[in-house]
């Protein structure tokens, strides 16, 4: 026994402490709590692993029979395989940097035992989803980060649009359950179990010539349920929004961790979707889809934290293209280095809305270069990896990725180029925003401290060089060697369509800054498109929401339940009162005249008795 | 004594019956005073008890005669209750008139 069950436990013990005497407790102590529970957990993770060697086959620890009803038994069990070894690290590691950025970040909020309490139990819970080894407790670990999700959206609970958006999360990612929840029942119809080993086992054996009508759909609903975590078309609507949340929420869930789960959901189901090729399919266009929309919507968009959160939901769909292409270890390659970078960028935009004094309006800012130094390198750092400049680690994953889609349909390629042209475009358009010309603000930016530069600093070596971390390969042996095409031209131009898009940015907001601004006049229509992300909220309003709630209001309240079940309720009681006021003259109260009635009565009952015979 | 049969017929035993019961029955909703209502009820279950004994005597068998032991024994409670009603109703209002005991009428 390696004692898996440790790596949420340490995390959920920092939740108990913290959520239940936090209040009580003073900074420091809630701050060793939290912390030390997460790298407690991140060197367990680590102490596991060596002492698993090499993770060939997977590793399962067997807690208790959960759920046993008939042919149906769930145990409680934990899983390590190298994907969930590199998700563990991935979650643990950038999970500690996280932490130790929000003691600086939060110094000065409220509810500061709160913030960690619950950033805690998103650990726990985060950590359950990757361990899980059977769909069941994946499935509470989920639902488990979607409610941490919410409460942590929502942590700023006084402003009115902080609540709605963790509400809007939190509906949206129910759409996408209803879709998980339906595929497991579906892969337990047809086989028979839950656990990851005995359902990929079966798969396995799955002779597609009998069909795989029935499998195809498993996937179409597990992608469903996907869409929903990661943010993909058409559920990607809360990812933006949830930005109402403090700046490290946004970098640890929003963009490093929990909306990955989708992407480690599907690749987990490799097996699955490698049986149903039209689900693949239905992956690698919903994935493309929305890397290009939400690409072209974080060109125009000048909220910092709004440009990244498009730029993650934009990235999710590369990783989702990857997954769609059958490259499984390119996806989660891209989950690894994007949860670097991704994190860097946000926590790098907390850095300068700390130094700007909750400052976050793109225009607002300027010439903040010479001002706060540290963070400006962080970010480039983060910048070019982003952007795919060689040899930095957004290079190599993105770079598997379009070569697996060139390898699928060279048009997906084209598509991805013209993307990751886009990427570089707008992550350099905020950063020249941000750091070059002049201020043009009103705040003292101020350097952020070393409790939050140094976590920065470690992810932009890591942004810088995780790519160097070679996953496809360690990967091979749970989703086997991945088929590349070896064409050196596609990589020189997904390398160039980076850097035009770099030099674009450049061009259009160092060189000459007003061309950007007459660009958006000539293009008008089409920019004020972009500018309000395509009208999708308020179509989702008028088509699904609105409806929703006037049905609501009108049919189900107005008329179902005040109408109709409110209608037989006081009838019901009003019949029975009239029915009394008929009844209530029998009871005069007179004993004698109670007496008549019984002798009326039992003279009807002979009477009766007699006509029909007497008794036999 | 001609005109009595050698054995007393069943009919007659019924008739006593059912003139006691007749009796028990008048009373009870014609006389106003409670315990003559009260009484009426004994009469009313004599009556009864009378049927069951003939009844067991003519068909020789002893169930009659256990139910009218059982009427008996429930009689003699409900005497003992019935009593004691009576006695505090008469404490509290200082009437007998079953009709001025009708509080509980809406």
């Amino acid at each position: 026994m390696h004692q898996l069950w440790l790596i949420p436990a340490l995390p959920f013990a920092g939740f108990l402490i913290n959520g239940i005497f936090g209040r009580r407790l003073k900074k420091p102590v809630v701050n060793a709590v939290a912390i030390g529970s997460v790298l407690l957990a991140f060197f367990w993770v680590v102490n596991t692993l060596l002492s698993l060697g090499s993770l060939e086959q997977p590793y399962v620890e067997r807690y208790f029979s959960w759920i046993a009803s008939g042919t149906l038994n769930i145990g409680f069990d934990f899983a390590v395989d190298r994907l969930s070894a590199v998700m563990l690290l991935v979650v643990t590691g950038i999970g500690t940097l996280i932490h130790v950025y929000s003691i600086g970040y939060m110094s000065h909020e409220g509810g500061y035992y709160r913030f960690f309490a619950c950033m805690n139990l998103f650990m726990f819970f985060m950590l359950t989803l990757v361990l899980g080894a059977n769909y069941l407790v994946l499935f509470v670990g989920w639902e488990g980060v979607g409610l941490c999700s919410y409460l942590l959206i929502g942590f700023y609970f006084l402003k009115q649009s902080a609540t709605n958006a963790g509400i809007k999360a939190f509906v949206v990612n129910r759409i996408g359950d209803f879709g998980f929840s339906l595929a497991m029942f579906l892969i337990f119809i047809q086989f028979g179990s839950l656990d990851f080993q005995q359902v990929f086992a079966k798969a396995a054996g799955f002779s597609p010539e009998k069909g795989v009508g029935m499998i195809t759909f498993i996937c179409l609903l597990l992608l469903l349920g996907a869409t929903g975590k990661s943010a993909q078309v058409p559920l990607y609507v809360w990812l933006p929004d949830a930005m109402e949340g403090p700046t490290p929420v946004s970098a640890l869930i929003h963009a490093a961790t929990m909306v990955t789960a989708g992407v480690y959901m599907v690749a987990r189901s490799a097996a699955l979707f490698k049986l149903a090729p039209v689900a693949l399919d239905v992956v690698a266009y919903v994935g493309l889809i929305t890397a290009v929309l939400a690409a072209t919507i974080g060109l125009a968009q000048n909220d910092i934290k709004k440009v990244f959160a498009y730029s993650t939901v934009s990235q999710l769909g590369y990783m989702f293209l990857g997954l769609g292409c059958g490259a499984f270890s390119a996806g989660i390659f891209h989950v690894m280095t994007h949860a670097f970078f991704k994190a860097l960028l946000f926590l790098g935009a907390g850095s300068v809305i700390h130094a700007l004094s909750g400052e976050q309006d793109l225009r607002q800012m300027g010439g903040l270069r010479t001002k706060i130094p540290v963070t400006f390198t962080v970010l480039l750092c983060a910048s070019v990896a982003i952007a795919g400049v060689p040899p930095f680690s957004g290079f190599y994953s993105k770079d598997a990725i379009l070569v697996a889609a060139y390898g699928k349909a060279p048009w997906m390629y084209w598509v991805g180029v013209i993307t990751a042209g886009m990427t570089a475009f707008y992550v350099f358009r905020a950063l020249f925003m941000c750091f070059f010309g002049e201020y043009r603000g009103h705040a003292h930016p101020h350097e952020s401290p070393l409790v939050m530069t140094a976590p920065l600093g470690i992810l932009a070596l890591l942004s810088l060089g995780g790519g160097f971390i070679n996953i496809p390969e360690f990967l091979e042996p749970v989703f086997g060697t991945l088929h590349e095409v070896h064409d050196q031209s596609l990589v020189y131009i997904s390398v160039a369509a980076g850097l035009l898009g770099i030099g674009l940015s450049y061009l259009f907001y160092v060189l000459k800054p007003g061309l950007a601004d007459s660009l958006a006049d000539t293009l008008g229509g089409v920019y004020r498109l972009v500018l309000n992300k395509y009208y999708v909220d308020e179509a989702y309003q008028a088509a699904v929401v609105d409806p929703l709630v006037d049905g609501s209001r009108t049919v189900l309240w107005r008329g179902i339940d005040a109408g109709l079940i409110d209608g037989v309720v006081n009838g019901t009681g009003a019949s029975a009162r009239g029915i009394g006021g008929v009844l209530r003259h029998l009871q005069s109260g007179y004993i004698r005249r109670y007496a008549a009635w019984v002798l009326v009565g039992s003279i009807l009952v002979i009477v009766a008795v007699s006509f029909t015979g007497g008794l036999k | 004594m001609d005109f009595l049969p050698a054995t007393v017929p069943l009919s007659w035993f019924l008739i006593l019956s059912a003139i006691l019961f007749t009796l028990g029955v008048a009373g009870f909703l014609l006389r106003r005073n409670i315990i003559t209502v009260f009484m009426s009820i004994e009469l009313m279950l004599n009556a009864v008890n009378l049927t069951f004994v003939t009844f067991s005597y003519r068909l020789k068998q002893v169930d009659g005669h256990i139910f009218s032991f059982f009427v008996m024994v429930v009689a003699a409670a409900e005497a003992a209750v019935g009593l004691a009603i009576i006695l505090t109703v008469y404490k509290n209002r200082s009437t007998l008139e079953i009709d001025d005991v009708s509080s509980m009428k809406l």
